[in-house]
């Protein structure tokens, strides 16, 4: 199929489409409002459902129900209405379903504004709700990756009966990029044989996140520990930029990780030794990207537009062998090139060089 | 690589001018993204959008250090002109917009555009006729490409409109040469 010119969030939406979403419940908020308007047009065309619901809290639960029922299900929200859905997608990991969950990120926190911003990291990727669990979130960076990830995250949701994350921003949501809708690789996927589908000759099935026996409770989350961790050795992905023969390493995901690319070209081109880590994979945190950096590496710069939520990680993952340091724009302020080069180089004059 | 801002009030039709670059842009096969300044905006105050069009991998989609301001009103000149990289190029429209002293490290090109529409009927196609300043005087895409893009991004109950919008790119490529 030949490319198209499309906004990120109508991409979006005809992705999970194509990887056979046929039900979509969600309230409105920006900047992500284009996917429920995308799938409000497009979902009964191909005999799916499409609600707005009366609000996020009832929004997840129809998304607890249409997962539970084995569907192929997803929501969309920006910060505040991904805060009101955590209850449910406690619910949901607790109860083992797969669906797939969109965040356009707007700055914050409480009603915040409406510009891109990246300060839901801790929020997607340490849990968000109650409870020991973990979303697999993955974080692209242009709307033919969040495509392709898209048209991957169902199989992976049902796989690992999990919920998958999206992460984006408001640039990713309303920037237009040619896009192209390709065939994913398909997972070998397990019958959904405890979807409450209507018990006739069979047991019933139950769907539910109670569990009063401690013990009970206690196994179930051995269980779900062991799927994070199967996660974490088997679905780390990141993409590594020049980072050969670096001395700085910066550390970027998304939309801030493509304003990073061109600074690491710009520093190139002045020979300072710089390069990139983008993790694609926020959780799993792509760790094993930094195990196998060159031994010129001196320093790490973590770029965010955030107050530095991931530098957490980056710090766990370089385990103390340098220094981490962050830059970063809050409140709906997209980094600047400039500023950025100016921290690296300062970074370089006095460390390492 | 040419990093281009469109800017105007709303109406104007600066996104879709901006959506035609970033169309021809695809038709050409090169890499491409646009983007709108979206946020709270007053009512008639600037929209702009930011294009990339460039033969290699799109770094950074937001524009800092534009090579392309086009500003179709005075606070659009006014937002974008000092972000323009010297040696950038601006077309300003200057129906609207009486220009004193500015930079001079760029060059700077004035065309008449709600003038220059109306005299071919249609005061709308102002926007197409500052796109065919902008493709006479820069090599971004080629204006056969703008015309299959307008066939895109005009929806097809409008096509009776593809003439006057063909002849106001002609008609902005004449005047600029």
């Amino acid at each position: 199929m030949a490319k198209q010119l499309m906004k990120g969030n109508e991409a979006i939406g005809e992705a999970a489409i194509q990887a056979g979403c046929r039900y979509f419940f969600g309230y409105p908020i920006t900047p992500q409002n284009e996917v429920p308007e995308y799938m409000s047009r497009r979902l009964p065309e191909v005999d799916g459902v499409f609600l707005q619901a009366e609000s996020e809290v009832a929004a997840i639960n129809m998304v607890y129900g249409a997962a539970g029922a084995g569907a192929r299900v997803m929501t969309s929200s920006s910060s505040p209405g991904i805060s009101l859905k955590q209850e449910g997608i406690s619910y949901i990991a607790g109860s083992e379903l797969p669906c797939l969950i969109i965040n356009i990120i707007r700055g914050g926190p409480g009603l915040g504004g409406i510009q891109p911003a990246q300060s839901d990291y801790f929020q997607a990727t340490k849990g968000g709700g109650h409870g020991d669990y973990n979303l697999f979130v993955f974080a692209p960076a242009s709307v033919q990756e969040m495509v392709d990830l898209i048209m991957e995250s169902f199989d992976i949701a049902d796989y690992y009966r999990n919920p998958v994350m999206i992460l984006g921003d408001g640039t990713l949501g309303q920037m237009m990029e040619p896009v192209e809708f390709k065939t994913p690789q398909k997972r070998d996927l397990p019958p959904k044989d405890w979807a409450t589908t209507g018990c006739a000759g069979r047991e019933p099935n139950i769907i539910n996140s109670l569990s009063l026996v401690a013990e009970n409770l206690e196994q179930h989350n051995h269980k779900l520990q062991k799927k994070y961790k199967h996660m974490k050795e088997h679905e780390q992905r990141w993409e590594s930029y020049k980072t050969d023969d670096a001395e700085l390493v910066m550390v970027a995901y998304g939309t801030t990780a493509r304003i990073v690319k061109s600074v690491v070209n710009k520093l190139r081109d002045q020979g300072v030794k710089v390069g990139l880590i983008r993790p694609i994979t926020i959780f799993p945190f792509p760790e094993k990207a930094f195990a196998e950096l060159p031994s010129t590496v001196k320093a790490f710069l973590t770029v965010e537009m955030s107050a530095g939520q991931m530098v957490e990680d980056v710090r766990l993952a370089v385990n103390g062998k340098h220094p981490v340091h962050f830059c970063g724009r809050t409140g709906g302020i997209i980094p600047a090139p400039a500023e950025i080069i100016k921290v690296a180089t300062e970074i370089m004059g006095g460390e390492a060089k | 690589m040419a990093e281009m801002i469109f800017a105007g009030f709303g109406g104007q039709g600066v996104m879709s001018m901006g959506m035609m670059v970033a169309y021809a842009g695809m038709i050409e096969e090169k890499n491409v993204s646009w983007i709108p300044s979206y946020g709270p905006e007053m009512r008639g105050g600037t929209a702009n959008c930011a294009v990339v069009v460039t033969a290699d991998e799109i770094g950074s989609p937001i524009i800092t250090e534009p090579d392309v301001v086009v500003a179709m009103n005075l606070p659009s000149m006014t937002k974008f002109e000092p972000m323009l990289k010297p040696g950038g190029m601006l077309i300003y429209n200057s129906s609207l917009i009486e220009r004193e002293e500015g930079r001079d490290d760029i060059t700077v090109i004035g065309v008449p555009a709600n003038q220059l529409a109306t005299e071919l009927g249609n005061s709308r196609v102002a926007n197409m006729v500052v796109m065919g300043t902008l493709l006479a005087k820069t090599e971004v895409v080629g204006t056969e490409s703008i015309k299959k893009a307008l066939r895109q991004v005009l929806p097809p109950h409008r096509h009776d409109l593809l003439g006057v919008n063909e002849d106001a790119i002609q008609r902005g490529a004449e005047f600029s040469r």
